[in-house]
């Protein structure tokens, strides 16, 4: 198998990994929320490697371009996509916000923190 | 009008939401709530009678036809879990406005109500819609709503409950997106009926068996299996009352609406059983989970998470009864869906009722409350014993059905670990009736009184239902068989 051939999901991988990586392993809540958005964004390339087909223009209709035997890639992934980013916006913000409120109530932002504190009451 | 009832179903509790904030006046908002989950509980009614004369019901958004179209497809298993959800739902938005004086703070009421509409209607629209991509959409609408309800409750350890819930859910969605994805490049094309159609050719491949364990654990996780469960006691824990009882009964019981769909309809039995050990899985983790979440269960306390752990252990059973993959054994884990709905709600309704009187959970602040607060705690003990499988209560029927599934697979060890399960049930049942009724109060609180009634008809109407539906099971018996029957599970 070629590796540069399936590059794209070379670097989904990678970013996927990377992702997960820094939401289990660092105790700093806006980091872990860092690490799912990047988890979040790997996705987001692989729906958008998947669309694309290989020697295929845009798939925008131009009125000058005739015939049928144009090949267009596939439009859904994207707007698929865009959903799923519109989605993973929302989540960030959410998440940040209660980032905000337990910085509030608790002082602290790190989970080991927080967690000394939790066991305490 | 009627052949628009599939949407409806999710549109009103969606429309609704927005609509409290121009009325903003709590009271009228919360019947507002009531009347708009009550519709939609009507319109469940209605489509399940529907389903029952007529067959599937095949709806396409808008008019664009399947596949260029979003489809809602109803069947009977999508019939039977509207039917759950918005009846739950109803029961308990009775108790609600009580229930939130006294939990939370006074500006936060109306935005109560149209997080519990958002939260509702992204479950019915899991439940209702056949597009595969959709199910993740909605899924994000109730558990971004979710999120926010846990976040609601007063004590700090709810808003890190929350989080923790954000970051797993979120982790859990994801992965369901990409399995989503791999089905989409597989198969082109997102519609559960097509996919169902096209993925058994694929079977040998391997993407396929990766777009199964991506979508798999991510549901797990969801749905809080054995040793994908951290982040659920604390979340049901810390929420107000009402927000426990609401997603105890409910959110779980979706996200094993989303399993059953995946394993049975789109990759079919054949792929999910034969081909993977989806089984030995299943059954391991679902014997696992029941033993160590019960037996946590019995040294909790504060009763509320308590029965948060109990909650785990029996969606543990559902997952057994999934994992005899016969007919008895799927017959037993839909009931189960139904009758823990009925169980856990009363349970945590009859914690609410607690937690407005004394105003804490803890274990040690029952002691007396059988005298003070009877109707409360005879609820307590009634969906207690329904919890460990009594005759005359639900859980009686539920587990009769494991107990034969397991005995028709040949499963004798299984046999004897449901029953050490209902043993271990009893323990943390009885812990509670023995502070409540056995020991007597120290601090004098001797004026606690009986909760109001407002509290008590919702957690009373629930568990009349745990002993209508164990003394008279027919309907639910009819309707899970049926439904057995339409997933296509081997005889």
């Amino acid at each position: 198998m070629n590796i540069l051939e399936s590059f794209n999901y070379w670097v989904v991988m990678i970013l996927m990994m990377s992702g997960l990586y820094i939401l289990i392993a660092h105790g700093n809540l806006v980091k872990k929320i860092i690490g799912l958005t990047i988890f979040q964004t790997s996705v987001y390339i692989f729906y958008i490697s998947m669309a694309n087909i290989s020697g295929a223009t845009a798939p925008i209709i131009y009125k000058n371009i005739e015939g049928d035997n144009i090949l267009y890639s596939n439009p859904l992934p994207h707007v698929l996509i865009l959903t799923a980013i519109v989605v993973g916006i929302s989540t960030m913000a959410l998440a940040l916000a209660l980032v905000i409120r337990i910085k509030q109530s608790y002082g602290t932002i790190e989970e080991d923190e927080i967690h000394a504190k939790e066991q305490q009451q | 009008m009627s052949s628009q009832l599939p949407i409806l179903q999710v549109i009103i509790p969606l429309i609704s939401a927005p609509l409290c904030l121009i009325i903003s006046r709590p009271k009228l908002v919360w019947l507002f709530t009531l009347i708009a989950s009550t519709i939609s509980f009507i319109i469940s009614i209605i489509l399940i009678h529907q389903v029952m004369q007529s067959g599937t019901i095949i709806y396409s958004l808008g008019d664009w036809e399947a596949p260029i179209g979003i489809e809602y497809r109803i069947d009977y298993l999508n019939a039977y879990l509207l039917l759950i959800v918005t009846g739950i739902s109803s029961i308990i938005l009775l108790s609600a406005h009580t229930s939130i004086t006294a939990e939370l703070s006074h500006n936060k009421y109306v935005l109560f109500y149209v997080l519990f509409l958002l939260c509702l209607s992204g479950m019915l629209g899991i439940i209702a819609t056949g597009d595969a991509f959709n199910v993740f959409v909605f899924l994000e609408i109730a558990s971004l709503s979710s999120y926010s309800l846990i976040a609601l409750g007063k004590d700090r350890r709810a808003l890190t409950a929350a989080l923790r819930y954000l970051l797993v859910g979120t982790l859990g969605a994801t992965f369901i997106l990409i399995g989503i994805g791999l089905m989409y490049m597989m198969t082109g094309t997102l519609n559960m009926h097509d996919l169902s159609e096209r993925l058994p050719n694929l079977s040998e491949s391997r993407t396929l068996i990766i777009a199964f364990s991506f979508f798999t654990v991510g549901v797990c996780l969801k749905l809080a299996l054995f040793p994908l469960h951290w982040w659920l006691p604390n979340a049901y824990a810390y929420a107000p009352s009402v927000v426990s009882a609401f997603l105890a009964a409910t959110a779980t019981k979706v996200a094993i609406y989303i399993l059953l769909r995946f394993i049975f309809t789109v990759f079919g039995i054949e792929f999910s059983f034969s081909i993977l050990p989806l089984q030995k899985i299943l059954l391991a983790l679902g014997l696992v989970g029941i033993l160590t979440a019960s037996t946590i269960a019995i040294y909790q306390n504060n009763v509320k998470q308590l029965f948060a752990y109990s909650s785990i252990s029996q969606i543990a059973y559902i997952i057994l009864a999934l994992g005899m993959n016969n007919s008895t054994g799927l017959v037993a884990a839909l009931l189960h869906l139904f009758n823990h709905a009925l169980m856990k709600g009363a349970l945590f309704l009859a914690l609410s009722a607690v937690m407005y009187r004394v105003g804490s959970t803890q274990l040690t602040d029952f002691s007396g409350l059988g005298k003070s607060m009877p109707w409360t705690m005879a609820a307590i003990v009634i969906g207690g014993l329904s919890l460990i499988g009594i005759p005359l209560t639900v859980g009686f029927i539920s587990k009769w059905y494991m107990l034969i599934a397991s005995l028709e697979n040949n499963l004798w060890p299984v046999t004897v670990l449901i029953l050490l399960g209902s043993i271990l049930t009893g323990i943390y049942v009885w812990r509670i009736v023995e502070t409540a009724y056995f020991t007597t109060n120290k601090t004098g609180l001797n004026h606690i009184k009986e909760a109001p009634f407002s509290l008590l008809l919702p957690t009373w109407l629930l568990i009349l239902a745990n002993l209508y539906f164990g003394i008279n099971p027919r309907f639910t018996i009819t309707i899970t068989k049926l439904t057995a029957q339409s997933l296509g599970a081997m005889p």
